[in-house]
């Protein structure tokens, strides 16, 4: 019986081994300090792509499509009705609040950061819509924008009243400041208003074109301005 | 495209796409790193500086339209109003981690430049925009307190 091994050939083979192991070893060494210390362009800023998002486009129904109403006044307040669409989504809405503060998002969710209407509609003295809202939306941010963002008058507060209501608030000069040739013209034409179906950002316009919705508004009042109950 | 942009009354000839937000023009390309980014979507007013002296959050503003504008960074905050809040900061020690701080003073020192003597519905109006994270709103309270008390007791 042999207690040791014979002296050359197993040593030799352990030595091969031992060998093999280093260089495997010495070859992922090197491979890593190749792949860490390998020279790279550091990420440059690249210009972002703007989203556009394929969102269900809600049409307005033509004005023409109403022609099928023989009583007068019920076309109109149909036609309002069709409007309404328009008024009560929360593109016009977040910004019709019944509070100093506006809302946001299609939930209507309270505006962050804390904001208030102020003396002119356009934030506080201290903290300014345009603090953070410019003449245009902002893709990178996502921040909507326009020229005039300001909230609605308080007397023009939409929120929390029914499609009647507003109607018969938008006839009332004393609350809409306005008469019924300058309410189309703001419908039709006021290009905050016109924000409500470009309003960037993924957000969800509302529906139709403004120029369609002035169609309805004009049809709406040549009809008598009738109101919903 | 080249803008040439006011910062801190120096003029700078920046080369980048217009719709680059200002925040990174000056931090990536002014290296002026005081103005710090937190959310990028104007929530949280960490990158507060001045256009014409307005504070506005530089994370919204295109270069194209932040080059027409003259902008004041927390690098370069001067006058009355700044030495009161900076001395104020300090006796105070306002900041936490400190990260949101420099767009606290930018809204602080924008304040005082409005109201002399604000009460605390006006700060908090002011400075709603303003998030701290270490919650010092407090100490930021207070201190404002303190430096329109300084700035009434100098005048």
């Amino acid at each position: 019986m042999r207690w040791r091994r014979s002296p050359s050939e197993p040593r030799r083979g352990r030595l091969r081994i031992g060998r093999w192991l280093f260089a495997t070893f010495a070859a992922m060494i090197a491979a890593t300090l190749v792949y860490a210390l390998y020279p790279r362009p550091m990420p440059q800023t690249q210009a972002i792509q703007i989203r556009q998002p394929q969102l269900d486009l809600e049409r307005l129904r033509a004005v023409a499509e109403f022609a099928a109403i023989a009583d007068l006044d019920q076309r109109s307040i149909a036609l309002f009705e069709e409007a309404g669409r328009v008024i009560q989504h929360p593109r016009c809405m977040n910004c019709h609040p019944r509070t100093d503060r506006p809302t946001q998002t299609d939930a209507m969710r309270p505006h962050r950061p804390w904001v208030s209407r102020g003396p002119d509609g356009a934030g506080e003295p201290t903290l300014r819509c345009s603090t953070c809202h410019g003449a245009t939306n902002f893709e990178s941010s996502g921040v909507p924008g326009n020229p005039m963002w300001m909230l609605a008058p308080i007397e023009m507060a939409w929120q929390g009243k029914t499609l009647g209501e507003i109607c018969r608030q938008l006839l009332d000069p004393a609350r809409s400041h306005m008469s019924r040739e300058e309410l189309l013209q703001h419908m039709s034409e006021d290009a905050l208003v016109g924000w409500a179906w470009h309003p960037g950002g993924g957000r969800k316009p509302a529906p139709g074109t403004q120029a369609e919705f002035g169609t309805i508004i004009k049809a709406w009042l040549d009809t008598g301005g009738k109101c919903p109950a | 495209m080249s803008y040439a942009i006011s910062v801190n009354g120096q003029i700078h000839h920046v080369e980048d796409d217009g719709q680059t937000p200002l925040l990174w023009v000056l931090r990536d390309t002014l290296k002026l790193t005081g103005t710090k980014y937190g959310c990028g979507v104007a929530q949280c007013g960490a990158c507060t500086v001045h256009v014409d002296g307005t504070p506005t959050r530089s994370c919204t503003l295109p270069l194209e339209v932040a080059a027409s504008a003259r902008i004041t960074t927390i690098e370069s905050i001067e006058g009355v109003e700044a030495q009161a809040i900076r001395g104020a900061w300090v006796a105070r020690d306002v900041p936490q981690c400190g990260f949101c701080q420099s767009g606290q003073i930018m809204s602080a020192v924008a304040l005082l430049r409005i109201l002399k003597t604000p009460t605390d519905r006006d700060i908090d109006v002011a400075m709603s925009g303003n998030i701290c994270r270490c919650a010092t709103y407090n100490r930021i309270r207070a201190a404002i307190h303190d430096a329109a008390a300084q700035l009434g007791t100098a005048r």
